[in-house]
């Protein structure tokens, strides 16, 4: 449990960093940022306490926003994800989740893929949203969305190849 | 009583949500009508200090090329110099200049996001406050928007919110630059009457109409130009000589007569 915390932490101090210091300069044809630290809500473990997991994702959100000069948008959209994971895995995963034995790395690749991709996609239509503000720019929300979301989707997948525990 | 209460414990993550997602919200929307929140940007101790560090490495990589840069700016201001007025360094009197010049490095850039903002190392230990002009050795980059000890926030002209006054340089019309957000080279300066000649090429410069610039800074040369809808009105696309993506020295702008100008301004508006 101990060791749990202290991994978890470090992911959220590296992921900070990654996002604020590689990512965010990245501009990969000029607009696509892709944003690895979603990959925090998608390693948190499944059995924590949900309201201290909706919270340090808005702490972690807000401290991209920070760095971004973004005002709170990063927040706001990872504090939905956050709400919303539950949801997001039961569709996923069905009634796996409830099991004592339930373990992301278990799953099937087809589930972690649908998992990840749809934790994006949201918080990516979240964040476009809000960063846009009007819907006169739809076309623009969805063209930012397809790609950043594309972008962020390969890269969390890389990362999360690189990085994932074999033993747990 | 015993209802509310359990109705709070049993929606106590849904309650915890909305409430972080509106505090989320009241800082994004305070910022479309408002400043930047005065805590909540990268000028701050905590980002600033980080990026600085970690830029401490990168600013090793372009040293020569900016060297390169300096020594090309520095070579255009002697011949200035030479040519020109016989007055030398020596013999300007600090205290008779309208314009104060202090100079900064960039810590962190952006231009990919509908509203850029740029850090640089110099806060209000250096004198450097809110509402000065930055610019380059090419030409215009932003406004400052907020400071901290040693650091400071400029909303760069690559930022929706951002309107400067800016002219043809052949004609002095002026008008304001704005940028549409779509592509980080090009800005937009609109307002512009239908009645004044254009050409493709011509060199946009600002105004000096603002307290904040001085006028004739290069901003960049007319790439396109159309009529607006109403067709009386020019909508102009500008390519910037600044490249916005690769900057480093900056140099902050004071204008020592600010305060006067504003509360004059301020004056006439209260007698009207």
């Amino acid at each position: 449990m101990n060791n749990n915390y202290f991994v978890n932490i470090i992911r959220f101090v590296l992921l900070i960093l990654v996002q604020v210091l590689v990512f965010n300069r990245l501009n990969f044809f000029g607009f696509i940022n892709p944003m690895v630290y979603i990959l925090f809500l998608y390693w948190f473990p499944v059995k924590e306490n949900r309201a201290a997991f909706i919270g340090l994702s808005f702490l972690l959100g807000l401290f991209i926003d920070l760095f971004s000069d973004t005002m709170a948008i990063h927040a706001a959209s990872t504090v939905t994800i956050a709400y919303i994971r539950p949801a997001i895995m039961r569709f996923v995963f069905g009634v796996n989740i409830e099991f004592q034995s339930f373990r992301l790395s278990n799953s099937t690749r087809a589930q972690q893929f649908t998992f990840l991709a749809l934790l994006i996609i949201v918080h990516h239509a979240v964040f476009f949203t809000l960063e846009i503000f009007s819907f006169a720019n739809i076309l623009l929300i969805l063209k930012k969305v397809v790609a950043i979301g594309a972008a962020s989707i390969v890269l969390c997948l890389l990362f999360n190849s690189l990085f994932s525990a074999k033993k747990e | 009583m015993q209802q509310i209460i359990n109705f709070v414990i049993r929606n106590k993550n849904f309650l915890l949500y909305l409430f972080l997602l509106s505090i989320a919200l009241g800082f994004t929307v305070q910022s479309h009508s408002y400043h930047q929140s005065r805590f909540f940007n990268s000028s701050n101790w905590v980002t600033g200090s980080i990026y600085e560090t970690f830029n401490g490495f990168s600013t090793y990589f372009g040293l020569s090329e900016e060297n390169a840069k300096l020594v090309e700016e520095n070579k255009r201001l002697r011949k200035l110099l030479f040519n020109g007025r016989t007055e030398t360094m020596a013999s300007l009197d600090s205290t008779q200049l309208i314009y104060a010049v202090n100079t900064g490095q960039v810590v962190k850039n952006s231009y990919a996001e509908p509203r850029n903002y740029i850090t640089i190392n110099r806060g209000e230990k250096d004198s450097v406050l809110p509402d000065m002009g930055v610019i380059t050795e090419k030409g215009i980059l932003g406004i400052v928007e907020n400071t901290s000890g040693s650091y400071a926030s400029v909303q760069s002209i690559l930022n929706e919110k951002s309107r400067i006054n800016a002219k043809l340089k052949n004609t002095e019309h002026f008008g304001s630059l704005v940028w549409d957000t779509q592509r980080y080279n090009v800005v937009q300066l609109v307002d512009i009457p239908r009645l004044v000649p254009l050409t493709v090429g011509d060199t946009i410069v600002t105004g000096g109409m603002s307290s904040i610039f001085p006028g004739d800074i290069p901003i960049g040369t007319i790439q396109k130009f159309d009529l607006d809808n109403a067709n009386s009105l020019y909508s102009i696309d500008v390519r910037l000589f600044n490249d916005m993506t690769n900057i480093k020295n900056v140099y902050i702008i004071h204008n020592n007569d600010r305060e006067e100008i504003l509360e004059l301004e301020a004056a006439t508006i209260n007698e009207q």
